[in-house]
């Protein structure tokens, strides 16, 4: 995995609320068997004026020139701002994949939807939650402001906005060292295999109907 | 100290546990489909890891299959392809079963667990595929996870989780006649909101909940991620037990035994704390339809469209104002003046046997309504439909005009050819009515399988207590 530490980017405004992991990445693109290639279809519903299929050359398409990320001043964009629940619905970590894909590194928002928030730690993708009020404050400024960006600082738990405020932002320890560190989680977790197979054989004696 | 069942299934799965609270869990239960593993396996590979626990791994094709004309195998060929990336990946590695693409035991991962007794009380149950809470119903820690995590826990066994905060949802009193567990599900929603349960592991419980049978618990814990929940529970009661007995891959003998005792602990004790308690009153609960594409966007039967100006938020107002376009409503239209243009049965919610005999009882003697283009029955899994058919239901369905097809998660999704056209309206029995979701430009309306045949008889949302 990416390790993320320092990222200053262009900032790009999601306002609307529950964006879903569907309009985040339509499932015709969900039949793919790869990890990656997903950017061009990032919100392909909205983003593009035709509907889209797996296999199109997208650079073709017709934009949607309404659609926020189409418009020239969020060209780049590499840190989102969003509203309440992003990312709720399916487990589709093809959604994670598509916003990292097209170049994103950050999302800051209210909240995120469970296992979407989890899937981003998996991804080097760095989704982080503030109050509502210093979110609203990010919308307005990023309108009023073009160029408007960011800079998150993962090792000080920072987002420092261009007049030099930062806003402090909680995430686990754990995930921030292994974000931090960019760590594959399975490596970590094979360290302790002695104790998975220890906790495995108890199991196996009292439960040995969980083991037909 | 007084647990909950939550902190029970927890406790008792805890491998080890880091400074910050982040735990090792250990997982009993894999279930595996072709849409979000082949990168797991993939990676797999690349590691040069193999399974820990073969054994773990219950395996079936539903998202990209077709639900008819399966002699003709699957046309399209990146849905193709993506299945038989899931037959390798199977036969390379193993399973405790595996239901292929046209297995008379193939269906929705959802179902197919369930009714195999793969699904025991007390697991944690893994599934790449978000409506794994589910498996709740019987007291197990279920929940979605992405590919990574699939990865993981092929690997390892183990998934990486924080302990989540615990939310008691009490549903006391009995249901109306026409009210099922589909429409406890969308009014808690309706309450509590798609982000009211994020963080929360939800506890069902209350009378109404402990009449519901299996099948309807299933329905209730399915919809709890749509309230932002990645888990739902019910505690074990005699029904869970009773339902088990002789499943295939439930315990047999003195084994049985030991196991139905153990189960009949995991339950919240008395005086345990919640961090957040939700009184419902079950009577007053009716039949439910969504009207915008989120499914807290959800009103009773009798009630009428909302208008933006309802909504003091303003990121709300301009949702609500948003989701009325796409769905190609005006305010304040009565529910049961909107006309259907398909109508959709089926999906891990509501695709089991006593859904479709629901279903089937209001079709039965009468004819879809003309404006109505086409109604999907799709059963839940192969054995669904030899049960279905074997009672005549196929047949009441197919003279009501309704195609009876072939197990697969089907329009819920529409990642096979069935989907809706752009504009066109759907009473579903699905779980989400987000845009799009049935295909582009689509509109869903979620509902019961009673209120869903309901719209399909009338060609138009209809009350289903009406119906003589």
């Amino acid at each position: 995995m990416r390790a993320f530490t320092v990222h200053e980017g262009l900032v790009a405004p999601m306002d609307r609320a529950n964006v879903d992991t569907d309009a985040i990445i339509p499932k015709q693109f969900l039949k793919s068997i790869k990890r990656s290639g997903f950017g061009p279809n990032l919100f392909d519903e909205w983003r593009y004026l035709d509907h889209g299929e797996p296999g199109m050359d997208n650079g073709r398409r017709p934009a949607n020139p309404d659609f926020v990320l189409n418009q020239p001043r969020y060209r780049g964009a590499s840190i989102l701002l969003t509203r309440d629940n992003f990312g709720c619905g399916s487990s589709r970590e093809h959604a994670p994949w598509a916003l990292e894909d097209y170049g994103f590194r950050a999302l800051i928002g209210t909240s995120f939807a469970d296992i979407f928030f989890n899937n981003c730690f998996k991804n080097g993708l760095l989704p982080i939650r503030l109050p509502a009020a210093e979110v609203q404050d990010l919308f307005d400024q990023t309108a009023a402001t073009p160029g408007y960006r960011l800079k998150v600082d993962l090792e000080a738990r920072v987002v420092v906005r261009p007049d030099g405020r930062a806003l402090a932002f909680e995430v686990d320890p754990f995930r921030r060292e292994c974000l931090l560190n960019g760590w594959d989680d399975i490596g970590l977790t094979l360290r302790h295999a002695d104790q998975i197979r220890d906790f495995e054989a108890r199991r196996r004696i009292e439960q040995p109907w969980l083991f037909a | 100290m007084a647990k909950t069942l939550y902190d029970k299934l927890w406790e008792s799965h805890v491998v080890r546990t880091e400074p910050d609270g982040t735990a090792l869990l250990y997982i009993d239960r894999h279930l595996v489909h072709e849409v979000t593993s082949p990168q797991a396996f993939e990676g797999l590979k690349l590691a040069g890891r193999k399974p820990w626990r073969i054994g773990s791994i219950v395996a079936t094709a539903d998202h990209n299959t077709p639900t008819r004309d399966w002699e003709k195998g699957i046309e399209d060929p990146v849905s193709r392809q993506q299945v038989e990336t899931l037959d390798a990946n199977i036969r390379e590695v193993g399973a405790l079963a595996y239901f292929p693409f046209r297995d008379a035991r193939q269906g929705i991962v959802h179902v197919i667990g369930p009714e195999n007794g793969a699904t025991l009380p007390g697991m944690t149950v893994v599934c790449g595929d978000s409506h794994t809470s589910t498996h709740g119903a019987f007291a197990c820690l279920a929940h979605g996870i992405g590919t990574s995590e699939v990865e993981h826990v092929l690997a390892t066994q183990c998934l990486l989780q924080k302990k989540s905060r615990t939310m008691l949802i009490r549903v006391e009193g009995a249901l109306g006649r026409g009210v099922s567990a589909k429409d406890v599900a969308l009014a808690v929603i309706g309450r509590i909101g798609t982000a009211g349960g994020t963080g929360f592991a939800i506890e069902f419980a209350g009378s109404a909940i402990r009449g519901l049978s299996m099948e309807g618990r299933m329905t209730l814990c399915n919809m709890a991620i749509e309230a932002g929940a990645r888990a739902g529970l019910v505690a074990v009661d005699e029904t869970t037990i009773q339902y088990l007995k002789g499943r295939p891959f439930s315990p047999s003998g003195e084994t049985w035994d030991r196991a139905a005792d153990h189960w009949r602990t995991l339950v919240s004790d008395p005086d345990a704390v919640f961090d957040a308690v939700i009184d419902i009153e079950a009577a007053k609960i009716e039949p439910q339809v969504t009207w915008g594409t989120s499914p807290e966007m959800v009103v009773p039967v009798g009630a009428a469209v909302p208008a933006p100006e309802d909504f003091e938020d303003p990121v709300k107002r301009e949702g609500v104002a948003r989701a009325l376009q796409y769905m190609g409503l005006e305010p304040r239209t009565p529910i049961r003046a909107i006309p259907v243009d398909k109508v959709f049965i089926g999906s891990c919610t509501n695709s089991r046997i006593e859904d479709l005999r629901v279903a089937a009882a209001v079709a039965r003697g009468r004819r879809k309504a003309d404006n109505v283009k086409q109604v999907l029955v799709v059963p839940g899994s192969g054995l669904v439909k030899r049960q279905a058919e074997s009672e005549g239901l196929d047949r009441i369905f197919q003279a009501a005009g309704f195609e009876w097809r072939e197990p697969g998660c089907s329009m819920c999704l529409a990642m096979n050819a069935d989907r809706l056209e752009p504009g066109e309206r759907c009473a579903s029995t699905s779980n989400r009515n987000f845009e799009g979701r049935q295909g582009a430009g689509g509109r869903t309306h979620l509902v019961s399988p009673a209120m869903a045949a309901a719209a399909a008889i009338a060609g138009h949302f209809a009350d289903v207590r009406d119906l003589k």
